[in-house]
Parts: structure tokens; C-alpha cells; sequence
């Protein structure tokens, strides 16, 4: 039976009326209308999809939307809009880091969860923090440099 | 801050990257039209069976189920065509669009649930129902054939090449060498599965079909003589294509069909479980290869005769895999006789095609590692038997009586010997060795290898582009090129930037869109930038002749006195004086102009992989610990995209010669269908490795001298590895076998 669930999404509050299994990742995609969590393998094995709920990283292909009621969450459409992510975001324009770009959403979403929590990583501390994400293009190296790029330049002066 | 001169060779930022980054990208699964309904594919769970009956009453009845068809109800649609003419042999093993009869492999395709929402189609497609009479499974193209079906044999090819007398040189030679190698089955397994929506507006009598990549134009004239309407394909965002994804599969004739017969748009998203075993696998292929050698090491013959597991049926891309496997064998060698005897063989797995460097990534194996047996024959230094046996720049253009892609193999240009030395200054070649050797003696499993190869890029034969300024001074690219995330976007506006006299981020590009522009090849086989950037820039320099035209008139001066730098025209003498904007020039009615770009002849790049690893005793993982690709790219437009694109193709690479297969068990059934059983390489195994582009050799075949890049980083990543490995663990000619799991490594160091 489907239910009722409000939950904050990239600062705005939502409802939505679903079955309380359905993943995260399809309810922000086919009622919410935020198509940047992406589906790569639906078995969280590859964070395509990936959000933050209140400021943790989650894999929202596996996660149902009756576990996250009441919860904040960030799509990588709600990056950007404070100086710690928009460094990521222009880091990674500056490394030039995607290539076809479907694994970034989640990338995002990882590297500034980890940037969150750890504002100065060493390179094994990202590296640790961005393995479970695939990326098909082999864009690795560059994520560990725009990663460390964005927190050079988030650095307080 | 003024605007540079210059945009070609420069790795200004790309043109796709903030678009991507917000999330705001749109993948197939990202479109959406009113009053769709959603489709699930029905898949075998046998490898080979015969269809005695399909019951779809249960799934037909499901409330919210729209259709469900099977092969009867497509009896007017023929099998999946070939993109280019093939032999005649090939085609009774085409792939049908559904099932008729035979199910030939785990994940073909018997019926399609048509629904209301997708969660109910794939319900409802659990529902449908089949007796089958199981059949014993084909499993191996190096096994005696079998049939396909009654009266037709399993191997409908044998491809064979040949030039000199290799006979003669085998029975005089100094010592003959022969390989017995394997290349296990992976593929490209992009992030975003595989997705198709189509649409049928019935005013106008068009289907039109969303997700399309790869070779846009190919497919449309694929797709209209199969469905006999007038069909248009759109481009969007795409998640990976590596070879894989925008060849045309039973989905995408499906989807048409069905919006055309319901007149409703039919979406379908495939599921990562569905593309393990559903898209195309590739490699597959097992040598049996033997060189004749002379006693200085100079190769005087090379015999190869090899087996390629097809798989099920014989996709659009009929037999280019061996043939181009064949075609490229010889590499950067003399080779003075050649013979090549392809075994082209279906087995009951997923259908094979072309994935990244293909035909070069398993015979840049098998080349190399003779080239490392014959050092080892020899006595000779692995570094050297390969610089005796090189092609020199003084032979270039160096023709071979080889063909592949239909056209004939003439290395265009090429310095290969410098590129050598280049590469073994910039590794260390010489101080590793020892480093490595003296580790050795001190107990480790580390050493060093490498693999050279010739890439073939840039395939022809035409590209056209249109490139229009308007009123408002916005310039727009219409090319009939693709992109797959390589930055098609990006290159393309720096070649036109450069032609024209404008900021490349103020153009837009067009691509993949046939109603758009008549005609187009796409992008494969590294051609887009090659082929379509020189196709931009032939219409760029024309739109530039029709400006300076204008604005002279404008001006009352000429032409000839004019000059456009950051899309204001002014004069040569007078830089600082009257100006015109571009959009000036070009007038109310806006400007534009058309450029063609032909070839007869592929660009051959060229390049080395140099590779230091460590073996774990205990476990028999590889460690990369260094790794070089040094590549000719004749001349690359944006350095950075260079570089990107051969880190990728390495981690490919590296993914098929250590961790990624395919693998079945002797039911057929596929034992590789999550990313926890088929591993591409994580961050984990990546290593940091260094990339030397050089361009010392543009091609003469084209204005911009380019060559392609896209698979110098996947071609000999096997080839270098492999040798790397043997040299570790001191056992020469170890690696006959890849991927080199962990399991196999273990197996060599106990033999």
C-alpha cells in the first residue's frame, strides 16, 4: 500500500505518495524530477546514485524511501550553493575530470561528504573514501587531484 | 583578458564538463514523454534450447500490461542487419529480434512486456512461461565446430591473409618460435546501462528514437530498411560507449516498433544484470602463433592461426574483430613474410563485437610476446630484438599487402625508433632494470616489460560539417561525428575557433542528430577527430572566406586586408583601428558555409607501454608500481584530452589483463553478471602513470596533421604486463594466458 513520506530534498521540503519500499534513487527520479542520481547497477556496488542523508553518504539505489522519512537530502543538483562544493565543482572543471560524466553525480556527493568531515584528505584518506565508486573512464587520478584542489582552495587563508 | 589566437594545442577546459556536474546531464533514462509505456525484455535462461512453446496468457492478463509480443508477432521484421556489406556466409547468423525457435545464449531476448509503469512490466514479465527442449551448448571456438543449426556449421568463416613465402623463410630459418595464447572474453561495460525511448508522430509518418550514440546515421539507415518508415535518432548524453553502446540491438528495433504499432512512446532501460549478458563481450580469441627468425633476431616470417569465439550470433559488425585482428598483427615490425588464418566460430554465449582497440589489444599480445620468446630464443635483450625488427622512418610511407576495414594498410608516417628512445629515457628502461634486478636477488617478485604497437585511426571515407554564424554572432556546428565522453564537444570548437577567429566556449556543436544533417559515420575506430575535426575546419575556413568577403564589402576594403581575432574582424595593418563583429558581417539573414573531408588511407599512430609490477608471493596479486605510455599522436588539439583519453583506455586495459572476464560453465550459463563477480578496476589499482605525447609525426594524410587517440591506452597493455610479469617472477614466456588472475599467477609460480 503506498504511504506518505516528507522528507527534505536539496532544502525544500517534499512528499511524496509511495510504496514504503521504494528505493530513494527512483523516487527522486520519477517523482521528484531530479534526474542527477544516476542507476549503474542497482546492488549500491557502484555509486552511481548516490545522495547524502543528513550529511552521510548513501547509496540510494538500495536505500527505501521508508528508511530516509523525515530525513535532509542532497542530490548532486543541490551542490553548489556554498563556497565548499562550488571549489569541488570548479575543481573538477579544472582537472578536467569527467569524460561521460555519469559517475560524477555521485563522485560529487562522495568527495564532498569526505571534504565535510576531513577538510585537508591525504591521498590514501581519498583514495579510501572514493573506492566503493566506479568509474568506467578512468578518471580516478583526477578525481584524487581535483579532490585535493578543492580543499587547497576551500583552505582558509 | 583577451581572448588567445590560438585554440589548437591548447588543453583549455571542456565545453561538456559543467553540465555534467550539477546533474543536469541528459542520459536516455533522463527522457521522458507523456503517456509512455515502459518495456522489459524477456531473456533466456538457456544457453541453447529449442522453443516448443511461449504461454504470455498470465503476463497478458496482468492489470496495468499493455502487450506482450514474441516472435510471432513480429514475424514481418527481419534479423539485425549488418552495418557494412559482409560476406554472404554471415548471414543466416544474424541475431532475430526475438527468439524464433532457437535460444542460442543466456540473455537473449524471447518476448517483451509492454506496461504502464516499468515496475509492472517487469513484474509481468516473470509471468511469462516456455517449454523448452534443452540443447547441448557449443562452448568453445577452439573446440572441433559443431552446428549452429541443422545443416549450417558453427564456423562460417575462415579468413585468411597472407604475403610472401613464409614457407621458405620457416624452413630456412635460424630458429622458429611458436605461442600458444589466450585472451580471455571482457568487454566495455560502461557506467550507464544501455537505454532506448522511441516516439511515432503519425502526421508525419516519423519514428524517432532517443539514446541513440555511437554512429547515429549508420542506424537510422539500419533501422528504415527494417521498419520501412522514415526514422530519425537523437543523441542525448552518453554514459561510456567503448564499442558497445549505438550498435543496433533487438531493444532498439523494439521500442521503434512498438511506438510505431501503439502509437504511445515506449521507453526501456536495461538493468546492469541485463548488460552483463545482454550487450556485446569481446576479445576471445586464442592464437597459435610461430615466427621465423634469423640468428640476429630479425623476424623473417610470422604464422598465426587463430580462433574467435563469436558467441551467439554474428552482430552489425560481421567479422571486423579478426579481421582487424589480423590486419594490425604485424604492428611496427618488417615482417617480410606473413600468413593469418582466422577461425571465425559462434559458440552459445553472449554475441562478441568490438570493444576498445580491438583486434589490436589481443594481437598487440600475441606479437609481443614473440617478440619476448625470440629475445629469450636468442639470448638477446627484449629492447633490442624489438628495435632490429622496426619499420624506419625512411620507409615511411610503408605500405603492406594487408588490409583491414577495407582499406589497405599503409602506415602513413612515423618515427619509431626515436619514439624508443624517447620512452626509455623518460621510464628509466635502463636503471630499473637493475633496480629491479637487484630487488630480485633480494627475494621480490618486481620487474619490467613493455609492449610497442601501431594503432589505426581516423577510418574515412567522408565527413561532412556545416558551421553558421548568426545575426547575434552565435556560432553553431552541425557535424554528422558522435560523442561517447570523449569531448567531441570541446575538440570540435577548437579546431572551428582556431579556423574562424573566435572564443571556442561561444560555439555550440551539433552532433548526432540525422535530421540535422544528411549524412554522418559517427565516432569510432578514433575517427571524430581526425574525420569530423577536419570536416569542421574545411567549413570553418569557408564561413571565414564568407565573413572576410562581407565585411570587406562593409568596410570598403579587401578581403585579403582583413583578419578575425575573437569574433571581430579587423584590419591586418590596423588592428587598433574600425572593426566589424561578426555578427555584423554576417548580416540579418546570418552566414554559413559547408566543408568535406575525405580519405583513402587510415592515420597510423604509434606508441609504447612500459611497465614496472610487483607479484605478492603469497597471493599472486600484480601490483603496477610505475607505468608509461608513450604515443605519436601526429598532433594533438587539446593535450589534456590526449592524456585523459589514454589513462582511461589504460584502466581498461589493465581491467582485461588482471581482473575482467567473462566467464561460463559448461552449461553456458554466464558466471559474470554484477560488478561483484566481473571486476573493473577501482582506485585501488590504478596506478599513477606517466604519458609522453609526442608529435613527431603528424599525418600527411589530413590539413591538421592529426591522428587519433582514443585507444593508445588500452592496445598493449596485456603485451607489457604479461612481459613484466614473466620478468618478475624469472620464468621467460610465463604468461601464455590473460587475465592474469590471482588463481593463474598463484598456478605459475607453483609450476
Amino acid at each position: 500500500m503506498s504511504e506518505r513520506f516528507v522528507l527534505r530534498v536539496n532544502a525544500q521540503e517534499r512528499a511524496v505518495i509511495v510504496e514504503p519500499d521504494t528505493p530513494l534513487l527512483y523516487v527522486l527520479r520519477n517523482d521528484l524530477g531530479l534526474d542527477g542520481p544516476k542507476f549503474g547497477c542497482g546492488l549500491s556496488q557502484c555509486g552511481a546514485c548516490s545522495v547524502l542523508r543528513d550529511g552521510i553518504e548513501i547509496r540510494s539505489c538500495v536505500t527505501p524511501i521508508s528508511a530516509v522519512s523525515g530525513s535532509e537530502i542532497i542530490t548532486s543538483e543541490g551542490l553548489g550553493s556554498e563556497p565548499k562544493s562550488k571549489a569541488l565543482q570548479r575543481a573538477f572543471i579544472a582537472e578536467q575530470v569527467p569524460q561521460c560524466g555519469y559517475c560524477i553525480s555521485g563522485m560529487m556527493i562522495a568527495a564532498s561528504e569526505l571534504l565535510e568531515r576531513n577538510p585537508k584528505p591525504s591521498t590514501d584518506e581519498i583514495k579510501t573514501a572514493m573506492n566503493g565508486h566506479l568509474c568506467r573512464c578512468g578518471a580516478h587520478l583526477r578525481i584524487i587531484r581535483a579532490i585535493t584542489r578543492a580543499a587547497d582552495e576551500s583552505e582558509p587563508a | 583578458m583577451s581572448v588567445p589566437r590560438h585554440f589548437i594545442g591548447r588543453s583549455v577546459p571542456r565545453l561538456e564538463d559543467e553540465v555534467l556536474l550539477k546533474g543536469s546531464g541528459r542520459f536516455a533514462a533522463d527522457i521522458s514523454f507523456p503517456n509512455q509505456l515502459y518495456m522489459r525484455v524477456v531473456r533466456s535462461s538457456n544457453a541453447h534450447a529449442r522453443i516448443i512453446s511461449i504461454d504470455s496468457v498470465a503476463a497478458c492478463a496482468t492489470p496495468g500490461v499493455f502487450a506482450v509480443w514474441t516472435s510471432d508477432d513480429i514475424q514481418d521484421i527481419p534479423p539485425i542487419d549488418f552495418r557494412d556489406p559482409a560476406a554472404e556466409a554471415l548471414g543466416p547468423y544474424r541475431q532475430p529480434v526475438l527468439a524464433n525457435k532457437t535460444i542460442r545464449y543466456v540473455g537473449e531476448p524471447i518476448a517483451v512486456v509492454f506496461a504502464e509503469d516499468p515496475y509492472l512490466a517487469e513484474d509481468a514479465a516473470e509471468l511469462v512461461e516456455f517449454n523448452l527442449e534443452e540443447l547441448l551448448p557449443l562452448r568453445s571456438a577452439s573446440d572441433q565446430p559443431g552446428e549452429f543449426e541443422e545443416g549450417i556449421g558453427s564456423e562460417p568463416l575462415v579468413l585468411k591473409s597472407a604475403y610472401g613465402d613464409c614457407q621458405a623463410a620457416f624452413d630456412t630459418a635460424y630458429a622458429v618460435i611458436e605461442l600458444d595464447l589466450t585472451i580471455g572474453r571482457h568487454s566495455a561495460v560502461p557506467l550507464e546501462t544501455r537505454g532506448a525511448l522511441a516516439t511515432y508522430d503519425p502526421q508525419k509518418d516519423l519514428i524517432e528514437l532517443f539514446g541513440a550514440a555511437k554512429v547515429p546515421h549508420r542506424n537510422r539507415n539500419t533501422l528504415m530498411r527494417m521498419l520501412k518508415r522514415e526514422v530519425h535518432l537523437h543523441e542525448g548524453h552518453v554514459g561510456g560507449g567503448f564499442g558497445v553502446r549505438g550498435e543496433i540491438y533487438p531493444e532498439d528495433v523494439l521500442v521503434c516498433l512498438a511506438a510505431l504499432r501503439f502509437g504511445r512512446p515506449v521507453k526501456w532501460i536495461e538493468d546492469r544484470y541485463e548488460h552483463l549478458m545482454a550487450a556485446n563481450q569481446s576479445r576471445g580469441q586464442r592464437h597459435v602463433a610461430k615466427v621465423a627468425v634469423d640468428a640476429e633476431g630479425r623476424v623473417l616470417a610470422l604464422d598465426d592461426e587463430f580462433f574467435h569465439d563469436q558467441g551467439a550470433y554474428v552482430r552489425t559488425h560481421g567479422a571486423r574483430v579478426p579481421e582487424l585482428t589480423m590486419g594490425m598483427l604485424p604492428g611496427p615490425y618488417q615482417i617480410p613474410s606473413f600468413r593469418s588464418e582466422a577461425h571465425f566460430r559462434l559458440t552459445n554465449k553472449t554475441p562478441a563485437a568490438t570493444y576498445r582497440a580491438p583486434g589490436r589489444f589481443e594481437g598487440s599480445f600475441v606479437r609481443e610476446r614473440l617478440m619476448d620468446a625470440v629475445a629469450e630464443k636468442l639470448g638477446l635483450d627484449r629492447v633490442e630484438v624489438r628495435r632490429r625488427n622496426l619499420v624506419s622512418k625512411e620507409e615511411m610511407p610503408f605500405a603492406r599487402p594487408l588490409s583491414t576495414l577495407g582499406t589497405e594498410v599503409v602506415l602513413d608516417s612515423g618515427d619509431y625508433a626515436l619514439l624508443l628512445d624517447k620512452a626509455m629515457e623518460r621510464f628509466g628502461w635502463t636503471e630499473a632494470s637493475s633496480a629491479t634486478r637487484r630487488r630480485r636477488m633480494k627475494g621480490e617478485s618486481v620487474g619490467i616489460g613493455l609492449g610497442f604497437f601501431v594503432e589505426k585511426t581516423g577510418l574515412g571515407p567522408t565527413d561532412s560539417a556545416h558551421v553558421s554564424v548568426n545575426r547575434s554572432g552565435v556560432v553553431e556546428i552541425i557535424t554528422g561525428g558522435a560523442s561517447l565522453g570523449q569531448g567531441f564537444e570541446t575538440v570540435m570548437a577548437q579546431i572551428c575557433a582556431e579556423a574562424l577567429g573566435v572564443d571556442y566556449t561561444l560555439i555550440s556543436v551539433i552532433h548526432g542528430q540525422t535530421d540535422r544533417i544528411a549524412n554522418g559515420i559517427g565516432a569510432h575506430a578514433s575517427r571524430a577527430t581526425v574525420m569530423t575535426g577536419n570536416a569542421v575546419y574545411a567549413a570553418a575556413l569557408n564561413l571565414r572566406t564568407k565573413l572576410l568577403d562581407s565585411a570587406a564589402a562593409l568596410m570598403q576594403t579587401k578581403a585579403a586586408m582583413l583578419d578575425i581575432v575573437d569574433g571581430q574582424i579587423i584590419s591586418k595593418e590596423n588592428a587598433a583601428g574600425p572593426s566589424l563583429s561578426i555578427a555584423v558581417a554576417a548580416g540579418d539573414e546570418g552566414l554559413s558555409a559547408e566543408g568535406a573531408f575525405h580519405v583513402d588511407h587510415m592515420a597510423y599512430p604509434y606508441g609504447i607501454h612500459m611497465a614496472q609490477i610487483r607479484v605478492d608471493q603469497g597471493t599472486g596479486a600484480v601490483t603496477v608500481e610505475r607505468y608509461l605510455v608513450a604515443y605519436d599522436v601526429g598532433r594533438a588539439v587539446n593535450p589534456k584530452l590526449v592524456e585523459g583519453q589514454i589513462v582511461g583506455g589504460f584502466a581498461q586495459g589493465l581491467g582485461g589483463t588482471l581482473f575482467e572476464e567473462f566467464l561460463y560453465d559448461d552449461q553456458g550459463q554466464p558466471l559474470s553478471v554484477t560488478f561483484a563477480d566481473y571486476l573493473i578496476p577501482t582506485l585501488s589499482e590504478i596506478p599513477e602513470i606517466d604519458i609522453l605525447v609526442t608529435e613527431d609525426a603528424p599525418s600527411p594524410l589530413n590539413p591538421l596533421g592529426i591522428k587519433g587517440a582514443g585507444e593508445a591506452g588500452t592496445n598493449a597493455v596485456a603485451a607489457a604486463i604479461a612481459s613484466a610479469i614473466d620478468d618478475a617472477i624469472g620464468k621467460p614466456g610465463a604468461v601464455t594466458k590473460i587475465p592474469v588472475t590471482p588463481q593463474r599467477l598463484m598456478a605459475l609460480l607453483q609450476d
